[in-house]
């Protein structure tokens, strides 16, 4: 009886210093939180509201005249448009993709593991190379998709080169980079409803589509949900493939891809406007917080099994 | 088993008091951005250095071109980072202004800069003083491609702007609505928007900007015409956008003419050595043309600088002072032209006869005496307002004084919070 003399002494019971333990280890991750994210959230929201040039510089305090500012850029205005366009545009064409793609992978048994290989190789190959490759694809002069449509007589596309057409461009090179993730998301989540319901249905002699509908839409709703938050903050975050589709001119043709974090950057290490950028940081960081409170609220439903 | 263990301490002691030494010499960092044939040269540089100087050490440390910048702000704002940082003499209005250098000591007289490197230096003069050392000059030429000037039968090199167009017309081959290979590749973002401001707008008889830089200059009669004239190049059948023809690349129009898909790119003496290395047939360089024979000659000079940073004090400012002295040294200014392409910033050593008779270096040469040199505030949001007014003509056909305008309107408003603050 070693131990309870011990107990006895600190006055906790077992599970008491356990807790004490789990807490210890806890901390350490939740310093690195507090220190890593937590803190730089503040100081962001410090700084957007001085004139903030260097750390080396008097950076004096201005109030709320970043965020006035904010109300007279088109450029800003064009970001946040196209940022709202690219997310509307790519997560419901990942999730559709995403959740198809990963039924079909489920219905196989030959060479599952290859199949499944091929749909996440995009997502773990280097950013700046699918962008470079991607603009190859794309080139109006000499791109091998130009080359398939000239085939079937439609005329060659400027694609990425032209403002009307870079930003869906630019989104399809995201959707096509992040779909392995959303489908090894869905794939998890259909391995999770039990075999039993489709059974039964079959033995109803339910339709392909009444399964879908009533079993696995619902029973998915939670993997739904976090894929749906996820792919927006994606979206909402978007900065290094649009950074580098266009290297000389980034964000552009024209800022028609210009994105809000990728303006960001602009403002802050180009422009040394670090004040501005940090205010805008803080708009974005209010946007994406309302878009995920928004989604949790109205998609969660509570499943009966 | 005591020998060893004596032996073990010795050597111990030994490898500390080394270490201690080390430890006594001055450590220079010096940063610049990754760019293969300086890094290499500095590298040769550095060890020499060090030897003839056995009490400092000085070591480099690169960064790609495109985060280079963000790195010195937020490293020296941490109280890290380089003693002796290169940079662009467009960026020295920010980086002075971000406290990010400190005026050059009394060991670099400005009287003896302006006597070396000429007028080109007032540019980086900033509240009367010297912030840093000019190491090399560029200045702008025609590259082009000799292989494709045969095979369209041209003999001679253009020498008026009109010259050149013609001359890019018949390099220019179109298929159905694909360019194969181009006559003139532009890119704004590249060289071409200091060819409109300091070159074609002067030349049409307007000027860029006010001579105290402060005013936009080229929203005028003759700096319309100008942009008229080149922006109407791909219409008229002559340019091709240098993205559209070899895309992904940080420098495309470049890049598109070492494939061999453009006769023709206006472009700065430090692509020597890229095209040198590229290039898999025969080209030559020629001046930039005029706008009538005989008529006004004009060019863009841009130098790189090295300075040193608020970190440099102390015994670190000695040390770190008599490497900046021999980096921009003569001798080390003309191994910088063999190494990597770029001139001497010393006009003495750039204008010595074997170099102007140069075939390559030559016609660069020949420009530099009216080169000048714009005073950028914001290098990145100023080549923006002009880029992309050439660009909202191609792509989304603006009108031409619209776009010109929309040019000024955003340029001038960067001068004006500049010069406010």
């Amino acid at each position: 009886m070693t131990q309870s003399p011990r107990a006895k002494r600190s006055g906790l019971t077992l599970a008491g210093r356990q807790a004490v333990w789990a807490y210890v280890f806890l901390l350490v991750p939740l310093l690195f939180f507090l220190i890593v994210r937590i803190y730089p959230a503040f100081e962001s929201l410090r700084l957007s509201f001085l004139d903030y040039r260097s750390p080396l510089t008097v950076n004096p305090f201005i109030g709320l005249e970043n965020f006035q500012e904010m109300t007279q850029d088109a450029t800003l205005h064009r970001a946040l448009l196209n940022t709202l366009l690219y997310a509307v545009i790519g997560v419901p064409a990942q999730l559709v993709l995403g959740l198809g793609i990963a039924m079909l992978l489920q219905g196989i048994n030959k060479f599952k593991g290859i199949y499944r290989a091929i749909y996440f190789a995009p997502y773990v190959t280097p950013i700046v190379a699918s962008a470079w490759v991607w603009q190859w694809l794309l080139n109006k002069n000499f791109g091998p998709v130009n080359a398939l449509l000239e085939q079937v007589g439609i005329p060659a596309q400027p694609f990425l080169g032209s403002p009307d057409q870079a930003l869906v461009s630019a989104a399809a090179l995201v959707i096509w980079q992040q779909l392995g993730f959303q489908i090894v998301i869905f794939l998890a989540g259909l391995e999770g409803i039990p075999r039993v319901y489709y059974e039964a249905a079959s033995l109803d002699g339910v339709t392909a589509w009444t399964r879908f509908r009533y079993i696995t839409l619902p029973l998915l709703n939670a993997t739904i949900v976090f894929s749906v938050v996820i792919a927006t903050n994606g979206f909402l975050q978007l900065f290094a493939q649009v950074a580098n589709l266009n290297p000389t001119d980034q964000g552009g043709p024209l800022d028609s891809t210009l994105t809000v974090a990728l303006y960001i950057y602009r403002m802050a290490f180009q422009s040394s406007k670090m004040g501005y950028a940090a205010a805008i940081t803080v708009l974005l960081f209010a946007i994406i917080l309302l878009f995920t409170v928004f989604q949790l609220r109205v998609l969660r439903r509570r499943v009966e099994y | 088993m005591r020998k060893r263990f004596i032996v073990a301490i010795a050597s111990l002691t030994a490898a500390l008091a080394v270490a201690a030494a080390q430890n006594q010499k001055t450590q220079v960092v010096y940063w610049q951005y990754q760019f293969d044939s300086k890094v290499n040269l500095v590298n040769e540089l550095i060890t020499e250095f060090n030897k003839a100087n056995p009490d400092i050490e000085v070591k480099q440390e690169t960064f790609p071109y495109d985060s280079y910048i963000a790195k010195v702000k937020s490293s020296l704002g941490a109280g890290q980072g380089p003693d002796v940082a290169n940079l662009f003499y467009g960026w020295l209005p920010d980086w002075v202004g971000s406290n990010l250098l400190q005026p050059l000591p009394a060991s670099f007289p400005a009287k003896q800069l302006e006597e070396r490197v000429g007028s080109l230096v007032k540019a980086s003069k900033i509240n009367g003083q010297y912030y840093a050392v000019p190491t090399a000059v560029r200045v702008l030429a025609v590259f082009y491609n000799k292989d494709l000037f045969k095979a369209a039968g041209v003999t001679t090199l253009p020498k008026t702007w009109a010259e050149m167009e013609a001359t890019a017309k018949k390099i220019q081959k179109v298929d159905g609505n694909k360019v194969s290979v181009a006559g003139w590749a532009v890119q704004p973002e590249g060289q071409d928007h200091h060819l409109f401001r300091e070159v074609l707008s002067r030349q049409w008889g307007g000027k860029p900007y006010t001579t105290d830089f402060k005013k936009i200059a080229y929203n005028s009669a003759p700096g319309l015409e100008a942009f008229k004239w080149y922006t109407g190049l791909i219409e008229r059948g002559a340019a091709t956008r240098g993205l559209d023809l070899f895309p992904g690349s940080g420098n495309a129009y470049r890049d598109s003419f070492i494939s061999g898909r453009a006769g023709m790119i206006v472009d700065g003496s430090f692509a020597i050595s890229a095209i040198r290395n590229g290039a898999k047939f025969n080209w030559g360089v020629f001046e930039l043309p005029v706008r009538e024979a005989g008529g006004l000659r004009a060019n863009f000079g841009s130098y790189w600088v090295h300075g040193l940073t608020p970190n440099a004090k102390g015994a670190k400012l000695e040390a770190s002072t008599k490497w900046l002295k021999f980096l921009t040294s003569d001798d080390v200014q003309r191994r910088w032209l063999k190494a990597v392409g770029e001139l001497p910033a010393n006009t003495a050593l750039a204008t010595a006869p074997e170099l102007r008779k140069d075939p390559i270096y030559g016609p660069f040469i020949a420009s530099i005496p009216f080169a000048r040199a714009t005073f950028f505030v914001d290098e990145a949001g100023q080549r923006k307002a002009l880029s992309d007014a050439l660009n909202s003509v191609w792509l989304i056909k603006t009108d031409p004084a619209k776009a010109l305008e929309s040019a000024a309107n955003g340029e001038q408003k960067l001068l004006t919070d500049f010069f406010k603050r």
